[in-house]
C-alpha cells in the first residue's frame, strides 16, 4: 500500500511540475465546454431565403410576410421569376428557395388547396430537414389562418368530429439545446483528456528509459497499474466536477436526479476509460503509437455514442455494437439522471455493466504489462 | 541537397518501420468512412412510441397499423391507460406516446370532439420537433381518411433537396471526414514527430549537422505529405465504391485543393511543435485543442449558420471550415474555381502565415 502511495505521489509531482501540462489539462476542457456548448446546436435560426412569387396577390404576399415575421427565416431576395435561383443556391447566398406558383390564391379559393415548392440546399442534411420542418409549420399555420378569413365556398360540415390534437414536450420545457448537449460534452472532454493522458503515460516511461528502473523494483504488476490509475482517476474526477459546476452555473443545466448517482456512475466509468488508456499503453511501444491507437478508439467511441446523432437511428447491428461502448452508456446515464430524474432502478444495470467492463480492461492491462524487457 | 535527401530517406524509414502506426494511419480513414456511412445517421427513425388505446375499435386499429407501418416508428407498447407512461418515459424505453380517447369510432360517427394527446420526450429539442412532425402527419392523414369532408384549406409544400436529394448521410459526411482526418493526421503527426526529436535529444544532433533548420522541417514534412495524399485517395475510393458518393466537379481540382490543405495542416503541426517542449504537450495541443474545434466549428456536424455570431467569427480562423466548403462545393455541387476562389485564397494565406510563423519559431539552438 505504501508503495502505491509513493508512486501516486511521484505521478502527481511529475504532472504538477510541468506548468504547461497542468494548464492544458484543466483549461482545455473548461474553455472548450464554454465555447463548444454554444457551437453544438442544430438550432437553425434566420435561414437565408429567396422567394420567387409568381402569384403576386395579397394571399401570396401574406405568406411571405409570415416567413419574414418569424425568427427562423429571413427573406433576402424577393423575385418575380425563377431565373438565377440556381446560382444563389450554388453560391450559398441562400439556403432555401420558396417558389409560389401562379394562381396560388385562385387555387386556394376554388379548390381549397394549392401547392408551393420549397427548394433546400441539402449539403448539410440535418439542417435541410429542420428547415423543412420550420417551413411546414409556417405553411400549415397560414393555411389555418386563411381558413377562417378567406371567403371560400367550402365549409366543413358540422357533423364531422373536430380533431383536437394537443402536443406536450416533457423534460426540456424551454427547448434549450444546451441542456441536452452540455452533459454529453462534459463526458466527451473528460474522456478525451483521461484516455490520452493514461495511454501516453507508460509509453513515455518506456521511451525515456525510466520504465526499466521501475521494473527492477520489487513492486508487483497490480501495484504498478494501480499507481498509474489512481492519479489520473482523481484528476479526471476533478475535471468532471469542474464541468458539472460550469454546466450548473453557466448553462443552468437541470439536475433532477441524485448527484451522488452521477458521481457513482462517473467513478465507475472513469475506471473503464482510464483502464482502456492503460491497456493501450501496455500494448504500444512509443508515445506516437499510443496516441494514435487512443485517438482511433476514442473517435469510434465518441461517434457511436449518441452524443451528436441519435443511437436509435443507427442500423440494428450498429446498435448492438454500440452496446459495448462505455461512452454511450455514460452519456445515457448522465442525460437520464440529470434531465429525467431517473433513479437507481433505471441506471443501476448500466452502472453494473460499466463496473464489469472496468474489471476486464484493468485485468487486461495487468496481464499485458511485462516487467521484463524482451 | 544530398544531405537533405538522406534526411528525407531517414524520416521515411522511421515512418515505414513502425508498422503499427502505419496500419492505423491507413485503416483510420477507411474505418471512419465506413462508420459514418453505415452507422451514423442524422435522420430520425425507429422512434419507440407507446399508444394508449382504452377501447380498441376499427378506427383506432387503423391508426395503430399506420403508425406501425411507418419506418419512423416502432410501436413499443399498446396500453389501456396512460398511468404507466411516466415511468416508461423516465426509463427511456418510450420516447413518444399517443393517447387516444375512448370510443373513437362512436365519437367520429356522432361528430363529438376528438381529443388526442401526443406526448414527446423533449430532452433533445430538435429530435423532439422532428418526432412531433412525423407523428402529427400520420394522425392528420388518418383523421382526414376517417372523417372525409373535414379539414379546411391546405397549402401543400413540395420539397426538393438540392445537391443531396436522398439526404444520404455518407454524402454529407465524406467531405467533412476528409477535412477532419487530414487535420488530425497531418497536424498531429508532424507536431509529435518534431517534439519527439526534442524530447529524446536527437534534435540537438540534427541542429549541429550541416542541414539547415528549415530543411529539417521540410524533410520531416515530406513523408507526411505523401501519407496525407494516400489518406485522401483512400477516403475518396472508399466513399465512391461503398456509398457511391458523387464527385460532380473536377477530380484534379479536388486533389490540388487537398494538397494545399495538407500543407496547411502540416504547417499547423510545425507551429505547435515549436511551442511544445515534449510530446505530451504537443499531443494535448494538437488533439485536444484541434479535435473538438474541427468537429464542431467547421460545419462538419453542426451547421455554421446556427452558431452565435462570436463563434462564427471564431470559425473563420479554423482552416477546416474553408477546406470543407471547398470539398462540399466540388463533390456535391460540381462547383469550380470560379465559385471557390475566395476560400482557396484564404487557405493559401493561412498556409503562408503558418509556415512563416513555424520557420521563425524553430530556433537554431534549443532551450
Amino acid at each position: 500500500m505504501r508503495t502505491v502511495f509513493f508512486l501516486v505521489r511521484k505521478e502527481f509531482l511529475q504532472i504538477f511540475r510541468d506548468r504547461t501540462t497542468v494548464f492544458q489539462i484543466f483549461m482545455i476542457p473548461v474553455v472548450q465546454l464554454l465555447v463548444l456548448a454554444n457551437a453544438a446546436t442544430f438550432d437553425v435560426k434566420r435561414v437565408a431565403m429567396l422567394v420567387v412569387d409568381e402569384d403576386r396577390t395579397t394571399v401570396s404576399s401574406g405568406l411571405v410576410q409570415r416567413f419574414q415575421a418569424g425568427k427562423q427565416f429571413r427573406v433576402v431576395r424577393y423575385e418575380a421569376t425563377d431565373a438565377d435561383v440556381d446560382h444563389a443556391l450554388l453560391d450559398r447566398e441562400v439556403t432555401a428557395v420558396l417558389h409560389i406558383p401562379r394562381r396560388f390564391e385562385e387555387d386556394l379559393v376554388r379548390r381549397g388547396r394549392a401547392p408551393v415548392q420549397l427548394v433546400l440546399n441539402a449539403e448539410e442534411g440535418a439542417t435541410a430537414g429542420i428547415v423543412q420542418g420550420y417551413a411546414n409549420a409556417i405553411l400549415s399555420g397560414y393555411a389555418a389562418e386563411l381558413d377562417r378569413t378567406l371567403p371560400t365556398g367550402r365549409r366543413p360540415s358540422p357533423r364531422v368530429a373536430p380533431l383536437d390534437l394537443r402536443t406536450q414536450r416533457w423534460y426540456n420545457p424551454t427547448r434549450n439545446y444546451k441542456h441536452w448537449m452540455v452533459p454529453a460534452l462534459m463526458v466527451s472532454l473528460t474522456t478525451i483528456i483521461g484516455l490520452l493522458l493514461t495511454a501516453q503515460n507508460i509509453t513515455r516511461e518506456n521511451e525515456l528509459g525510466t520504465l526499466e528502473q521501475l521494473n527492477v523494483t520489487p513492486m508487483t504488476k497490480v501495484q504498478f497499474i494501480a499507481a498509474k490509475l489512481i492519479p489520473f482517476w482523481i484528476l479526471s474526477m476533478v475535471i468532471f466536477s469542474l464541468g458539472l459546476a460550469i454546466g450548473k452555473l453557466v448553462f443552468g443545466i437541470p439536475m433532477l436526479g441524485n448527484l451522488l448517482l452521477v458521481y457513482l456512475a462517473a467513478g465507475v466509468y472513469l475506471i473503464v476509460v482510464l483502464g482502456i488508456g492503460l491497456a493501450i499503453s501496455t500494448v504500444t511501444r512509443t508515445q506516437q503509437q499510443a496516441m494514435f491507437v487512443a485517438f482511433f478508439v476514442m473517435l469510434i467511441f465518441l461517434l457511436m455514442s449518441g452524443l451528436f446523432t441519435p443511437v436509435d437511428s443507427m442500423p440494428d447491428w450498429a446498435q448492438r455494437v454500440a452496446e459495448a461502448n462505455p461512452v454511450k452508456h455514460f452519456v445515457n446515464i448522465m442525460r437520464a439522471v440529470l434531465m429525467r430524474g431517473a433513479g437507481l432502478e433505471t441506471v443501476g444495470p448500466p452502472i453494473v455493466g460499466l463496473g464489469v467492463a472496468g474489471v476486464v480492461v484493468l485485468a487486461l492491462a495487468v496481464l499485458r504489462y511485462r516487467k521484463s524487457v524482451a | 541537397m544530398r544531405a537533405f535527401l538522406g534526411f528525407v530517406r531517414k524520416e521515411t524509414l522511421h515512418l515505414l518501420r513502425d508498422r503499427q502506426t502505419l496500419a492505423i494511419l491507413i485503416l483510420f480513414p477507411v474505418v471512419q468512412v465506413l462508420i459514418f456511412g453505415f452507422a451514423v445517421r442524422t435522420d430520425v427513425r425507429d422512434i419507440a412510441i407507446a399508444i394508449v388505446d382504452p377501447t380498441p375499435d376499427v378506427a383506432t386499429l387503423e391508426l395503430r397499423e399506420r403508425v406501425a407501418a411507418s419506418d419512423r416508428f416502432t410501436v413499443a407498447q399498446v396500453l389501456p391507460s396512460a398511468a404507466p407512461l411516466e415511468a416508461a418515459f423516465r426509463r427511456g424505453t418510450v420516447r413518444q406516446a399517443l393517447v387516444l380517447p375512448d370510443e373513437v369510432e362512436r365519437r367520429l360517427g356522432r361528430g363529438d370532439s376528438l381529443p388526442l394527446q401526443l406526448l414527446t420526450d423533449g430532452s433533445d429539442p430538435n429530435t423532439a420537433g422532428i418526432m412531433m412532425t412525423y407523428a402529427t402527419a400520420i394522425v392528420d392523414r388518418w383523421y382526414r381518411d376517417q372523417a372525409p369532408g373535414a379539414g379546411g384549406l391546405r397549402i401543400e409544400p413540395q420539397a426538393r433537396m438540392r445537391y443531396n436529394p436522398t439526404l444520404e448521410s455518407a454524402h454529407l459526411f465524406v467531405p467533412g471526414l476528409l477535412a477532419f482526418v487530414l487535420t488530425i493526421v497531418s497536424a498531429l503527426m508532424t507536431a509529435i514527430s518534431i517534439a519527439r526529436e526534442k524530447e529524446t535529444g536527437t534534435m540537438e544532433m540534427l541542429l549541429v549537422s550541416p542541414i539547415r533548420p528549415k530543411a529539417i522541417v521540410v524533410g520531416k514534412v515530406i513523408p507526411y505529405i505523401v501519407l496525407g495524399f494516400v489518406s485522401v485517395v483512400l477516403v475518396l475510393v472508399a466513399a465512391r465504391l461503398v456509398f457511391a458518393v458523387p464527385l460532380r466537379g473536377s477530380l484534379v481540382l479536388l486533389l490540388l485543393e487537398s494538397g494545399l490543405y495538407i500543407v496547411t495542416a502540416l504547417a499547423l503541426g510545425v507551429v505547435i511543435s515549436t511551442k511544445a517542449p515534449n510530446q505530451r504537450t504537443a499531443m494535448l495541443a494538437a488533439l485536444a485543442g484541434l479535435m473538438m474545434p474541427t468537429l464542431l466549428l467547421s460545419g462538419f456536424i453542426f451547421p455554421l449558420d446556427s452558431l452565435p455570431k462570436v463563434l462564427q467569427w471564431l470559425s473563420y480562423v479554423v482552416p477546416a471550415r474553408w477546406y470543407l466548403t471547398i470539398v462540399r462545393g466540388i463533390m456535391l455541387k460540381g462547383a469550380g474555381l470560379d465559385t471557390l476562389w475566395q476560400e482557396t485564397v484564404i487557405l493559401v494565406g493561412m498556409t503562408v502565415f503558418l509556415l512563416a510563423k513555424g520557420s521563425r519559431g524553430l530556433a537554431i539552438r534549443l532551450g
